[in-house]
């Protein structure tokens, strides 16, 4: 074997993978560093900056061409960095309004820090993948890091039993996605992605070995993006943990996941005929839109609710890859950066605005009556965020959902499209009964812990509520990242492709 | 005598299933773990025998990930489960149910 | 530097100053107090594209220059773009607006130290701008329909600034109302163009016009006129600016009277081109235009409130530049607007200075221990203010003068122009132009009689107030005179820029004619009616010196009539009228009108039939549906028990689906 050139594509390597090592090396630094100085207040400063350097260097890296790093085990520059970016933005965000929110709760440790590092890598790794391994891998370190984030208060009984249930549905749940890889595995013969579709080809007639696979394989991703019915941790866990951890897991996580499932969906399967999946993700998608907002209307307590809304915010997305279109990824991948900003910011003005110290997993949207009056920026960016899930205009929601409905009405599923646009209607109920209580109620009807409480608004905290607020509010008018999304998916950027 | 790659699959989900039900319908917090691992040996099988009946080398690479990805899996439960243990005084899984509808 | 920046900062500054002023004062609520910065901020961001604008404005710009800075969403063939056209046409309304607009600015400094709202105000100010500036710079009918919806707001805004007393939140939703009647208008042009055209970039609109039917070129410049009639206030729909009145005085200033009533008449001039293929309708306009001018002159007469008269005055002086559009003058019609501009702010700033200094009055007769109703605006309790007020009178003097018509101030050449191109117009062979002449010249002299007259009554003549030996008003700060000053003298001199046909005689050529319009085989923005016969110069001579005659007369008249009688003149003039004096007074009883034939139908229309029906059915409806909806939630949430176990259980089922959805 002639290994005389192994070190030759060393840099390139670096390179292609460079905010997965800086985000790999942060981690490792976080938790060494910790080690020795328990608890020092630089730790989410590095955690951040990791972020901050892996943005800056995927959006110089956005209009490069996409490739393979790694011995073609994930993917790098153009799409990959699109992803890359929307999920860094989140860690970004969630390190920034931990920190207040942690040392509130007294629950400030080093490895906190760490752990959403590590969870962001395993996020990266899985968005980017290029192979079943990398896939495999990146879902469990950043599910790993989750479990113990979930647990993060453990002397609160809601704060453990939510890790619990997130450990126990998660593990569980790779199980069938470790054994639907397997099957695929055995099915095409290969564990990289572009290579699958002339693996199959090969044999000509798909089994049944190749079916359940891809089934199996796909319960794993809609479980990790919670769609109905693999969705029943989503609530339970959501009201349990730290609040600006369960804004990390409902976007950096669900982001990555769905990237991923796009990313197979368009290059390991691509040249199946779309009908294959189309029925399974259709009645997925339909059953996600309409229990997601079903259930998130009686909801009394706001990370409950929110938790059904992004339920039913997958919905939208699955709505999306239904279409099977390049259009279709491109609209599911472009809702998924507005959608994380629009979740980042909402979860982060419940975090600020919570007063059960039980994570807010006891105090109903009621008890915060008249509260925008008392934190007018919080109520008002709360207000962008709510008419941006929505998807009232000129919101970026909006434009988020133009982009998921459209390729599905011209792939020919109308009644899908119009399923979620009712859908849709009906959320209006539950996120305007936010702000009604927020505006139209005054603070004598809020609970008397509120009105004792002061609610102190870091500078930073309000720096990222209002930065995530007024992106979304120009976002649908910038053409060049909706153009972006979809170069990415017109098939002739791919043309080199490996 | 060469056994076909049609037991080991066979046997690898008798295995499994064995492993969901016992996620199922266990009550005790320590088995239910047990059965996850199970699951996950069992697709081990899977892809081993895979790997070796296609004469191809990443099926078995994925195993050692999958074995150390087990490994981590069973100290954070265990770790969880002993911090329910220390709350509740029950690993009974029927009685964590604080949240719920 | 670069056109393109210079646009660009020429519209965005001032919408930042809307953002600074706005922002800042609402969450950091000391800052409201510091009115220096807030006004010197508000001006600055006004002022400053003013010499921007007179960069370009000396750039020249004969070809029009179009910067698009920014394409939104295109729908099939059809895009919007934000994208700014420069031209002679556009160039002298952003002047007019930044130049009169920095100088009302810094006016309201002092008109409005100590205010509540002093912060808001500037805000709404700029953002008054902003919009005002997106107007008369799209180079689209949607982006200029933004900016018109904009200033509308601005306007409904400032006129209910002081929201507190009811009746003047009443006047800004009145204002507000009526303009959407125009403004539905307006978009139905635009639909129709869109439909005809497929697109409503102007270039492309006038390029298509030519091959539309005549009856969608006479719907579409229809529909287009009567939206101009509501932001310019034209019968039908001139009876909401009187109430406009409200606001504060600058904005009198500033918004009904300088700048957004004039966009209707910039909105003809941007497409006359169109305007002129359309003969009909442009009789209509002409029409129109007299008879709001009359109207509004005849009403004026009988006004005692200063403020009114002066609102009556601007409907009557945007009457005359409806005529001149309805004869294909278009040009001497943005000749009158910048005239117009120039001494009808003045005179809004001079009566908001007599106002100002009225309420000192006020406040020294409160002091004093006077009790009965006292209102600074009324004329009848005014009197002899120019002995207090040196700057304010002579500047309101020259003002009067200049809209009168007096040879050689402004008023005279623009005033003069629009009857000698209506004249000529009906030398030309279009009957309706005699009858559009005949009413101007008689609304002139109205014009110079009411205008003297308020003049007369508030700054000459004895002092009516009550305690008019002990308490007396004084000269406003100079941050109110100095724009008065500078506007006073525009309102002399500014009139040169169009000189009468006669003074080619002597060489001297009619420059804004030129600008606009072009000359030999350059073609401005604005076109004008081909005339086929010319007047020749001795009617010429012989109609201006009629009209000078008609002005120096009028002023004349009442001076003498008013120095004679005072306040007893208008009992004279009642008595002598009569029944039509009482319409006069009551505005020929419009708002009555309206009031019994559409607000009183469509109110009772409101509330016994469509409130029923929407509380009943489509309340009802609407809340079945959502108690339906959270009966299935309520249940369905059951779901959810609780148990890990369930919800393993429930992935198992789930996989099952979706295996057996996939496998075949």
């Amino acid at each position: 074997m002639d290994i005389s050139g192994a070190y030759d594509s060393i840099l390139y390597d670096i390179a292609g993978g460079f905010s997965l090592l800086v985000l790999l090396l942060a981690g490792i630094v976080c938790i060494v560093w910790d080690i020795f100085e328990n608890d020092e207040p630089v730790l989410p400063f590095v955690a951040a900056m990791a972020c901050v350097v892996g943005i800056v260097w995927e959006v110089r890296n956005l209009d490069a061409g996409s490739s393979t790093v790694f011995y073609d085990s994930i993917r790098a520059y153009g799409l990959a960095s699109y992803i890359n970016i929307t999920i860094l933005l989140s860690a970004l965000a969630t390190v920034i309004l931990s920190v207040p929110y942690l040392k509130r709760i007294k629950h400030g440790y080093g490895e906190v820090y760490a752990l959403i590092v590590f969870a962001t890598a395993g996020a990266v790794m899985m968005g980017t993948a290029n192979s079943l391994v990398t896939v495999f891998v990146g879902l469990e370190t950043m599910s790993i890091s989750l479990y113990i984030l979930a647990g993060l208060v453990r002397r609160d009984e809601g704060g453990i039993e939510s890790a619990l249930k997130y450990f126990l549905l998660g593990a569980f749940s790779t199980g069938f996605f470790l054994y639907g890889i397997a099957l695929l595995y055995g099915a095409t013969g290969t564990m990289y992605l572009p290579e699958m579709a002339s693996g199959f080809i090969e044999r000509g007639e798909l089994t049944l070995l190749f079916w359940a696979g891809i089934a199996l394989f796909f319960v794993g991703f809609l479980f990790k993006v919670s769609a109905v019915p693999f969705h029943m941790w989503t609530p339970d866990v959501y009201q349990g943990a730290p609040t600006p951890l369960t804004g990390y897991m409902s976007t950096a996580s669900k982001a990555a996941a769905f990237a991923a499932l796009v990313l197979v969906l368009y290059y390991g399967l691509a040249p199946m005929p779309v009908a294959a999946w189309q029925t399974a993700l259709a009645v997925v998608a339909l059953v996600t839109m309409v229990l997601g907002n079903l259930l998130a209307l009686v909801q009394n307590n706001a990370k409950r609710m929110l938790a059904y809304s992004s339920i039913a915010h997958a919905g939208y997305v699955l709505v999306a890859l239904t279409a099977g279109t390049s259009q279709g990824y491109a609209g599911a991948v472009y809702y998924l950066l507005i959608y994380s900003l629009m979740n980042i910011g909402a979860f982060g003005v419940m975090a600020l605005l919570e007063w059960d110290d039980k994570e807010g997993r006891l105090q109903t949207i009621d008890s915060l009556a008249g509260i925008g009056f008392r934190k007018p920026l919080l109520g008002v960016a709360m207000g962008v965020f709510m008419f941006s899930l929505i998807g009232f205009p000129p919101f970026g929601g909006f434009f988020g959902k133009v982009a998921v409905f459209a390729p599905a009405i011209e792939a020919g599923y109308t009644w899908l499209a119009i399923a979620g646009v009712l859908a849709s209607a009906l959320s209006g109920y539950y996120y305007l009964r936010v702000l009604y209580v927020f505006w139209m109620r005054t603070e004598e009807q809020a609970d008397p812990a509120v009105r004792a409480r002061a609610f102190p608004v870091s500078f930073s905290s309000a720096a990222v509520v209002v930065t995530c607020a007024l992106v979304l509010l120009v976002i649908g008018f910038i053409p060049y990242v909706r153009d972006l999304t979809q170069i990415y998916f017109d098939a002739s950027v791919f043309a080199t492709m490996p | 005598m060469e056994i076909a790659l049609s037991w080991y699959l066979g046997l690898s989900a008798v295995l499994f299933a064995i492993g969901v039900a016992g996620v199922l319908f266990r009550s005790n917090l320590i088995i239910i773990l047990m059965s996850v691992e199970l699951m996950l040996n069992a697709v081990n099988i899977t892809l081993v025998a895979l790997s070796q009946y296609m004469g191809e080398v990443s099926g078995q690479i994925l195993v050692f990930f999958v074995m150390s990805v087990a490994a981590a899996e069973a100290a954070i439960g265990l770790a969880i489960v002993i911090a329910i243990f220390r709350n509740k005084l029950t690993v009974d899984v029927n009685n964590i149910n604080l949240f719920k509808w | 530097m670069d056109t393109d920046l210079l646009l660009l900062l020429i519209v965005l500054l001032p919408a930042a100053g809307a953002v600074l002023n706005g922002l800042l004062p609402l969450m950091w609520p000391q800052l409201r107090r510091s009115e220096a910065a807030i006004g010197a901020v508000g001006t600055a961001c006004v002022a400053v594209p003013f010499v921007l604008a007179l960069v370009l404005f000396f750039q020249g710009f004969a070809e029009p220059y179009v910067g698009s800075f920014y394409t939104w969403m295109g729908v099939g063939d059809f895009s919007v773009s934000v994208a700014y056209r420069v031209d002679h046409l556009s160039l002298i309304m952003a002047l007019v607006v930044t130049g009169v607009g920095a100088l009302i600015h810094l006016y309201s400094i002092g008109y409005m130290h100590g205010d509540r709202s002093f912060w808001k105000f500037f805000a709404y100010l700029n953002l008054f701008i902003f919009m005002m500036l997106n107007l008369v710079l799209a180079d689209n009918l949607l982006l200029m329909f933004l900016g018109w919806e904009g200033v509308g707001l601005c306007s409904y805004l400032l006129i209910g600034f002081w929201y507190e007393d009811f009746k003047n939140s009443q006047a800004a939703t009145k204002a507000f109302v009526v303009n959407r009647i125009g403004d539905f208008a307006f978009l139905l042009a635009m639909f129709i163009l869109v439909r005809e055209v497929g697109s409503l970039d102007f270039a492309e609109v006038f390029a298509a016009a030519g091959e539309m039917t005549a009856g969608t070129l006479n719907a579409v410049v229809f529909l287009l006129f009567i939206g101009a009639t509501g932001k310019s206030a034209q019968i039908p729909l001139f009876v909401w600016l009187p109430d406009a009145m409200a606001g504060p005085t600058p904005v009198s200033a500033l918004i009904h009277a300088a700048t957004m009533v004039t966009s209707g008449l910039y909105l003809l001039a941007r497409m006359s081109s169109v305007v002129l293929m359309a003969p009909t309708v442009m009789g209509l306009i002409a029409v129109t235009g007299a008879l709001t001018a009359l109207v509004a002159a005849t009403i004026a007469i009988a006004q005692t409130d200063i403020k009114r008269v002066l609102a009556y005055s601007t409907v009557s002086q945007l009457g005359f530049m409806f005529m001149a559009s309805g004869v294909g003058a278009f040009f001497v019609a943005i000749f009158h607007v910048v005239t117009h501009a120039f001494f009808k702010a003045c005179l809004f700033l001079g009566s908001g200075s007599v106002i100002h200094g009225m309420h000192h009055v006020e406040h020294d007769l409160r002091r004093a221990g006077y009790k009965d109703p006292f209102d600074p605006q009324d004329m009848r309790t005014m009197g002899g203010l120019g002995r207090f007020m040196p700057r304010t009178r002579w500047t309101y003097l020259a003002a009067t003068l200049a809209i009168s018509g007096i040879p050689l101030t402004a008023g005279f050449f623009s005033k003069d122009e629009i009857l000698f191109k209506a004249f000529e117009f009906g030398y030309d062979g279009h009957l309706f132009a005699w009858f559009v002449w005949s009413v101007g010249i008689g609304t002139a002299l109205l014009t110079a009689f009411y205008m003297m007259r308020s003049y007369m009554l508030t700054f000459e003549g004895s002092h009516r107030w009550p305690m008019a030996q002990r308490v007396h008003p004084h000269e406003s700060p100079w941050t109110i005179t100095a724009p008065l000053v500078v506007l006073a003298a525009l309102s002399l001199v500014g009139g040169f820029i169009g000189l009468p046909k006669l003074a080619e005689k002597a060489g001297l050529a009619n420059w804004i004619h030129g600008y606009l319009v072009g000359h030999g085989t350059h073609h401005g923005p604005v076109v004008e009616a081909a005339a086929t016969a010319h007047v020749s110069v001795g009617i010429e001579v012989v109609l201006i010196v009629l009209g000078s005659l008609i002005a120096i007369g009028g002023v004349w008249w009442a001076w003498r009539f008013y120095a004679l009688h005072e306040l007893t003149g208008d009992e004279r003039i009642r008595l002598r009228f009569g029944g039509l004096y009482r319409w006069w007074q009551r505005s020929y009883y419009w708002d009555e009108f309206y009031d019994k034939v559409a607000v009183r139908p469509v109110v009772g229309g409101a509330e016994n039939a469509f409130a029923p029906f929407d509380n009943r059915v489509v309340d009802g409806l609407v809340n079945a549906v959502a108690r339906t909806a959270q009966q299935i939630s309520r249940m369905a949430r059951h779901l959810q028990t609780g148990v890990v176990q369930a919800y393993a259980l429930a992935i198992v089922l789930g996989v099952v689906v979706v295996i057996a959805l996939m496998v075949r």
